[in-house]
């Protein structure tokens, strides 16, 4: 759940909605204050939305003029509730643009024109410095969970969506039209599959972290490996 | 060694280290006039608006963003005008902050010191005058400081901005004013009690403003023929185990006495850790001193 690679700029997933956007204004400001040139991206559900730190995150990266892009892949569920049903207005972007944002919307199943727009948008937020909202319209294959059915939703719309809509398909189809060949293709699936299933096979091999590591990294003063009792 | 304020001894504290490092600066509202309590006055000045940053009244993403700038490599001071109000933020601390360096298996560190003015303080009623330290120390990733002398206020906020673990920083808004000496070369450290006063016959353990008033409070013992020994925690986690049980060795009886609410109070933890190792150095039943269960009226008493 809290997957982290600070090695590559990664600073973790995080468990709350929305409790992301306020530290990733603050990644952007850090990296302000010091002097650094790169561009935060920050990921989110369009259920974020609806907490405060949405407005409060993006109303600091307008204050402070940060190089920040928010990203809201709006999948249309918030957990297993519709969020049309749970949203005031008619969409995510206004409030963004209403905080001052230059704003994007873009269908996002269609990944060659989410790329292109993507790096757009990002190359004029390094020069400007100042934040933008990319709006991003998808749609959940799959539960919430692992283990939710998403029973709630409407008898065949998701299966709808895949038949019709399915982002991976779409690219297939577009590299098709734009001459790749199926073979490649093929070669290439059959690669990425190869590498997460042998990641996977290392995960399950690997022992399980000692008892008393419960006690690593969480903090120096009054560490809980002498203190905790 | 000078005289000076509890608030102006802080602010040295910060003015020095942010001279010895760029990566220091200080986050929040109302700075760039000094702070809410003035405690800020002048640096503005001399680090301008960027180190001493205004922020809009959102104390999560005051708290939230603080904690993204550390996570690439800043030392954020993090202002957040009552303890009361940093309630708002209460998901970014303890969510994020305290827990980061745990979930990202040590990827990440939140070196942060974060200002939580707190205590009762004139006519400010129920929402601007809590203790709520004892919340803190319930956290594991927190350092909890709760300093009541300028000495101490100096050498804790020295201490807690060279420290890479998050440290919340209980300053009473009642004793802004007091004054005392500051000697800039003693080093802070957590864990380590202050004795305020030696004496044979009870041990009163508190911190932050009320150990003040213990100290004044054993003047009055000491009258009475009583002869009390205070020992002021300075910090809440860690705490200094080794100086009450020593203290209660000697005395044989305790008090425990803190402004917040009695009920779930650190004063709790420390008779509870006291009953549970050194049951029998008691010669009589311990004693908590605390705010009743009740909530700060805005007319004086």
């Amino acid at each position: 759940m809290h997957i982290a690679d600070f090695d590559v700029g990664m600073l973790g997933a995080n468990g709350v909605v929305a409790a992301n956007i306020t530290i990733a204004a603050g990644a952007a400001h850090g990296v302000k204050l010091l002097g650094g040139d790169q561009v935060t991206v920050c990921f989110f559900g369009d259920g974020a939305a609806n907490r405060g730190p949405f407005l409060e995150g993006i109303n600091w990266a307008g204050v402070f003029e940060l190089p920040i892009l928010f990203v809201c892949e709006d999948n249309q569920y918030s957990a297993s509730t519709k969020t049309s049903d749970m949203t005031s207005g008619d969409s995510v972007a206004d409030r963004a643009r209403a905080l001052g944002l230059a704003t994007h919307s873009v269908d996002g199943n269609d990944l060659l024109a989410l790329a292109e727009l993507a790096e757009e948008v990002t190359s004029r937020i390094r020069e400007t410095g100042k934040p933008e909202f990319l709006h991003v319209n998808t749609y959940r294959l799959d539960g919430h969970t692992y283990f939710d059915p998403a029973s709630y939703r409407p008898e065949g719309e998701a299966a709808a969506s895949k038949a019709e809509n399915d982002p991976i398909a779409r690219l297939r189809s577009a590299l098709l039209n734009a001459g790749e060949t199926g073979e490649n293709l093929d070669a290439l699936r059959h690669t990425a599959a190869a590498e997460m299933t042998a990641a996977l096979d290392a995960a399950r091999a690997a022992p399980w972290p000692a008892d008393d590591s419960v006690f690593d990294h969480v903090q120096d003063v009054g560490s809980p490996a002498r203190e905790a009792f | 060694m000078a005289m000076m304020s509890y608030a102006d001894a802080a602010k040295l504290a910060i003015a020095e280290a942010m001279r010895a490092d760029k990566r220091v600066w200080c986050i929040g509202e109302d700075l760039g006039r000094g702070g809410v309590f003035k405690q800020y006055t002048g640096l503005v000045e001399e680090f301008g608006p960027k180190r001493i940053s205004d922020a809009p009244i959102s104390e999560a993403a005051i708290m939230g963003a603080a904690f993204g700038a550390a996570l690439v490599g800043t030392r954020p001071i993090v202002e957040m005008r009552f303890a009361d109000f940093a309630l708002c933020a209460t998901d970014e601390l303890v969510n994020q902050i305290a827990k980061a360096r745990f979930m990202f298996g040590g990827q990440s560190r939140a070196p942060m010191v974060i200002r939580k003015p707190m205590g009762l303080w004139r006519s400010s009623a129920a929402q601007h005058s809590q203790s709520l330290e004892s919340w803190y120390a319930h956290i594991p990733g927190l350092v909890v400081v709760c300093p009541s002398t300028p000495q101490d206020n100096y050498a804790m906020m020295k201490a807690a901005i060279a420290c890479d673990d998050p440290v919340v920083y209980l300053e009473h808004k009642n004793i802004w004013a007091n004054e005392g000496k500051v000697d800039t070369a003693l080093p802070g450290e957590f864990g380590k009690a202050r004795l305020r006063c030696s004496g044979s016959d009870v041990s009163i353990v508190s911190w932050s403003d009320t150990a003040n008033k213990a100290a004044e409070a054993a003047v009055a013992l000491a009258n009475q023929g009583v002869s009390a020994e205070v020992i002021d925690l300075v910090s809440l986690w860690p705490w200094d185990k080794l100086a009450v049980a020593e203290s209660l060795k000697k005395t044989g009886r305790l008090i425990v006495a803190h402004e917040s609410v009695a009920v779930g109070g650190f004063g709790a933890e420390i008779v509870a850790t006291m009953a549970q190792h050194a049951a029998p150095d008691f010669r009589a039943p311990p004693v908590r001193l605390g705010s009743p269960r009740s909530l700060v009226a805005y007319a004086p008493a």
